[in-house]
C-alpha cells in the first residue's frame, strides 16, 4: 500500500494546523457558524440533525491494520464507540465534539490519513475496485492511478470551488465493481488493439434527482496522459457548469445537454494544454507503482484440503465460503468479504472492538491489508484458503460472520431521517426490517443475488436508482412513504430503475418487497437472477404483483 | 479599497489601484483609454482565452468572485498566466477571503481587494503550506519534481 513520505506528511500536518486555528476562531466566537461552515466543510465536518459528523477519507478503500486500529481508537475516545462505512469507501463518525476535531485529525495524520475534500464542491475521495490487486482479470492495479489522481486533486487551486461536488472512480477490469458509470468521471483501464494500456473515459454519470448513466467521452486515453485530460474535463466543467441552480450543477447536466459538444470542448482544451507539464512524470508513477507491488504470496496448491474438510463438517462455514469469499488471482488464496449488514442492525455500522478484531485478522492473515467496499462492507483481500476456517471463526466471535454478501439482506441504505436533516423518511429501519424478513440463510441463498438500495430522499445517497430493487423515501402529508423502483444496476450492465407506481406506507413496504420476491421465485428461469428475470419479463407483471392485489381488495 | 499585493519584498497593503479602470463591456463599446496605466475588469462568465489581444494592452486585469463559492475566476487566472502569459497585475475582487487566498495566489493572482480584511491573516494563509502536489500558475515546483530532485541528490 501507499506510504507517505515527508512531503505527503507535511501537507497533511499543515492542513491540520490550519484547521486547528480555524476551530479556535470559531470557538472564541471570532468566526460565526456561517463563516465557519465553508472551512469545516473543506475538512469533512458536517453539521447534522443532532451533532457534528466527521467524514474521513479512505483513499480507494485501502486500509492497513494500523489505520483500522486508529479508527477504532477515534471511535472509542471521541465518538460513541462505533463508526459508519459509507457507499464511497469513507468512514463517518457521527458524534464528535467540535473542540476535539483537530485532535482527531492529528490522530488520523499519525497513521497517514485525513478528511481533506470529503465534502464541499471539490474533487472528492477517489474510489476504486475493492478487490484491486486481488481479483483475476485486471490489466493493472487501479490504485496506482487512483493515488496519482488523489495527489493531483488534493488542494487543487483551480478545482476546489466547482459548481458542485465531483466524484471520480477507477477500475482496471471489465467487471465494474466501482460503479464507474454513476460517477462524474469513471475511468476504465484496459488495453487497446495494439496492447497499450489506456483509459476509457466516461463522464456525466450520477444519481441524485436526475440520474444519468455516464457517456463515453473518449474510448482510449494513453495512461500517461491521464492528468492533463482530467484537467481539461475539469476546466470545461468549471467554466461552463451551471451555477444558478444547485440541482442542475453537476457535470451530468452539461454532458446530457449535448455530449458531442462537451466532447469537442474537452478535446479542444486538451489539445491546447501543456501536457508534459501537467501529466505525472513516469518516474513518479513508477515510485507510486512500487507501493502496490503484489504481496509475497506463498505458493500453495489451489485446492486446500483443510478448507474442503472444514466445509463438509460445518454447514455454516460452508455457506460463508459460498457467499462471502471469491476466487483470488493467486491460486491457493481467497478474497474474504466481511458483511457489515448483520440482520437487524444499521448497514455499514461497526463497533470499535470489531474494528480491532478486523485489524488483527488483516495483520495475521491478509498481508496487513483491508478494503472498504462501496456496498458498505469490508474485505480481507488476500487470505490463504488454508486459513479461511480460522478467519471465519474469529469473524464469528466478533459478530462479523454474516453470510449475506450480494444477497437480499446485504442492503445499502443512507443514514435517512435517523441522522440526516434533508431526509423525508427513515432508511435504516426499512433495511433492518427487510433483512429480518429474509433472515433465514437458506431462503436468502435460494433467492440469490439481489441488490436492494434505500435512500431517505431524492438526493439518492443510498443509490436507489441502481438497486435491483430501489426504495425511495418520500413525504406524503407528513407521513413517511416509500416508492419502489425496479431494474437498476450499478455494475458493468448499468441501468436506472423505473418507478413502479404509488408509494407504500412504512407498514406496507416490506410486504411489497416480499411479493416481488415471491413472484420472481415462481417465475425465474434456471439460475436467473432477480434483475435478469425483471429484464426478461418486463415491468408489467411486477407492477401487477405490487398493485394488483390491492386493487382487488 | 485596500489592496493586498504579493511583491518580491513580501505581502504589502496599499490603497492605490494601478491606474484607470475599464470594464470589458466598455472596451467592446469602443471606449479607449487616453494615456497612462490601465486596468481591465473581466466578468467571470468570459472565456479568458478569447481576450488575448485585449489583455495585452493592460497593466492590470481584475477578475471577480461574486461569491467565494463561484470559482470560475480561478480558471480565467490560470489561462491568463499560463496560456496567454499575461505578466501584469492580476487582482481578485468580490468576496475575497483569506481562506481562499492561497488558491488564488497559486492560480496566478498577485493582488487582492480585501476591503477591511485582515492583511496579516492573508499573509499567513498564503504561506500556510510548504509544498503542493500539482503545477499551477505560481512558481512552486510540484512535489513530484522535489522528490525527483531528492532522489538525484541521494
Ligand atoms: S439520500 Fe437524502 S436522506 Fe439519505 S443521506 Fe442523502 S440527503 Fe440524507
Amino acid at each position: 500500500m501507499y506510504r507517505y513520505d515527508e512531503f505527503d506528511e507535511t501537507l497533511v500536518r499543515e492542513r491540520v494546523r490550519e484547521f486547528r486555528g480555524q476551530v479556535a476562531r470559531r470557538l472564541s466566537g471570532e468566526l460565526s457558524e456561517e463563516e465557519f461552515k465553508p472551512l469545516r466543510l473543506m475538512n469533512g465536518l458536517y453539521l447534522q440533525l443532532h451533532a457534528y459528523m466527521l467524514r474521513v477519507a479512505i483513499p480507494y478503500g485501502t486500509l492497513s491494520s494500523r489505520q483500522m486500529r486508529q479508527l477504532a481508537h477515534i471511535a472509542r475516545i471521541y465518538d460513541k464507540g462505533y463508526g459508519h462505512f459509507t457507499t464511497r469507501q469513507n468512514i463517518q463518525f457521527n458524534w464528535p465534539a467540535l473542540i476535539d476535531v483537530p485532535d482527531i485529525l492529528d490522530d488520523l495524520a499519525d497513521v497517514e490519513m485525513h478528511a481533506i475534500q470529503t465534502s464541499g464542491n471539490c474533487i472528492r475521495n477517489i474510489t476504486s475496485d475493492p478487490y484491486a490487486g486481488a481479483i483475476a482479470g485486471e490489466v493493472d492495479d487501479p490504485r496506482v492511478w487512483s493515488e496519482v489522481i488523489r495527489q493531483w486533486s488534493s488542494l487543487h487551486p483551480e478545482f476546489s470551488f466547482l459548481p458542485r461536488k465531483f466524484k471520480i472512480a477507477v477500475t482496471a477490469s471489465d467487471q465494474d465493481r466501482a460503479a464507474i458509470r454513476v460517477h462524474d468521471i469513471g475511468l476504465r483501464l484496459h488495453r487497446n488493439g495494439s496492447g497499450d494500456r489506456g483509459f476509457e473515459v466516461l463522464v456525466g454519470g450520477g444519481l441524485g434527482r436526475t440520474p444519468y448513466v455516464a457517456e463515453t467521452v473518449r474510448e482510449f486515453l494513453p495512461e500517461r496522459r491521464l492528468l492533463s485530460y482530467l484537467e481539461a474535463i475539469m476546466r470545461v466543467y468549471n467554466r461552463l457548469g451551471r451555477r444558478d441552480n444547485k440541482y442542475k450543477a453537476r457535470i451530468k447536466i452539461l454532458v446530457a445537454d449535448d455530449v458531442g459538444d462537451f466532447r469537442r470542448q474537452v478535446e479542444e482544451e486538451w489539445g491546447k494544454s501543456d501536457k508534459d507539464r501537467l501529466d505525472a512524470p513516469l518516474d513518479e508513477v513508477l515510485r507510486i507503482r512500487r507501493f502496490f507491488a503484489p504481496p509475497k504470496f506463498e505458493k500453495p496448491g489451489d485446492a486446500s484440503v483443510l478448507l474442503a474438510k472444514a466445509r463438509t463438517v460445518d454447514a455454516e462455514f460452508d455457506r460463508f465460503v459460498a457467499t462471502n469469499t471469491l476466487e483470488h488471482r493467486q491460486p491457493g488464496y481467497a478474497i474474504v468479504n466481511i458483511s457489515l449488514k448483520p440482520i437487524g442492525l444499521p448497514p455499514g455500522d461497526i463497533s470499535a472492538d470489531q474494528m480491532d478484531a478486523v485489524a488483527d485478522l488483516a495483520e495475521r492473515y491478509s498481508f496487513d491489508e483491508l478494503r472498504a467496499t462501496h456496498e458498505q462492507n469490508l474485505c480481507l483481500p488476500h487470505v490463504r484458503k488454508d486459513d479461511l476456517f480460522a478467519v471465519w471463526r474469529a469473524l464469528d466471535e466478533a459478530g462479523l460472520a454474516t453470510a449475506n454478501i450480494g444477497l437480499v439482506s446485504d442492503i445499502i441504505a443512507c443514514p435517512g431521517l435517523d441522522y440526516c436533516d434533508l431526509a423525508n423518511a427513515r432508511s435504516i429501519p426499512i433495511a433492518t426490517r427487510i433483512a429480518e424478513r429474509f433472515a433465514d440463510p437458506a431462503s436468502a441463498a435460494d433467492i440469490g443475488e439481489l441488490k436492494i438500495k434505500i435512500s431517505g430522499c431524492i438526493n439518492a445517497c443510498g443509490h436507489h436508482h441502481v438497486g435491483h430493487i430501489g426504495i425511495l423515501g418520500v413525504d406524503k402529508k407528513g407521513e413517511e412513504f416509500y416508492q419502489i423502483m425496479l431494474g437498476g444496476s450499478a455494475a458493468a450492465d448499468a441501468s436506472l430503475g423505473a418507478i413502479t407506481g404509488r408509494g407504500f406506507s412504512s407498514s406496507e413496504v416490506v410486504d411489497a418487497v416480499d411479493r416481488l420476491i415471491g413472484f420472481y421465485k415462481a417465475n425465474r428461469g434456471e439460475g436467473e437472477r432477480f434483475l435478469d428475470a425483471y429484464r426478461r419479463l418486463g415491468a408489467d407483471p411486477f407492477k401487477e404483483v405490487l398493485y394488483g392485489d390491492i386493487a382487488h381488495h | 479599497m485596500a489592496i493586498l499585493r504579493i511583491t518580491d519584498s513580501g505581502v504589502l497593503l496599499d490603497e492605490r489601484p494601478k491606474g484607470e479602470e475599464i470594464a470589458l463591456a466598455e472596451w467592446r463599446a469602443g471606449v479607449r483609454p487616453e494615456a497612462g496605466r490601465f486596468e481591465l475588469f473581466i466578468p467571470n462568465t468570459e472565456d479568458a482565452e478569447a481576450l488575448a489581444e485585449i489583455v495585452k494592452r493592460f497593466d492590470a486585469v481584475i477578475l471577480e468572485f461574486p461569491d467565494f463559492k463561484d470559482g470560475r475566476a480561478y480558471t480565467q487566472a490560470r489561462v491568463l498566466r499560463e496560456r496567454l502569459h499575461f505578466t501584469g497585475e492580476l487582482r481578485a475582487r468580490g468576496q475575497v477571503l483569506c481562506d481562499q487566498a492561497l488558491f488564488m495566489a497559486r492560480a496566478g493572482f498577485d493582488a487582492f481587494e480585501i476591503g477591511g480584511g485582515d492583511a496579516e491573516g492573508f499573509a499567513k494563509a498564503i504561506g500556510a503550506y510548504s509544498f503542493f502536489y500539482q503545477p499551477a500558475a505560481d512558481s512552486a515546483r510540484p512535489i513530484h519534481a522535489l522528490r525527483a530532485e531528492k532522489r538525484a541528490a541521494a
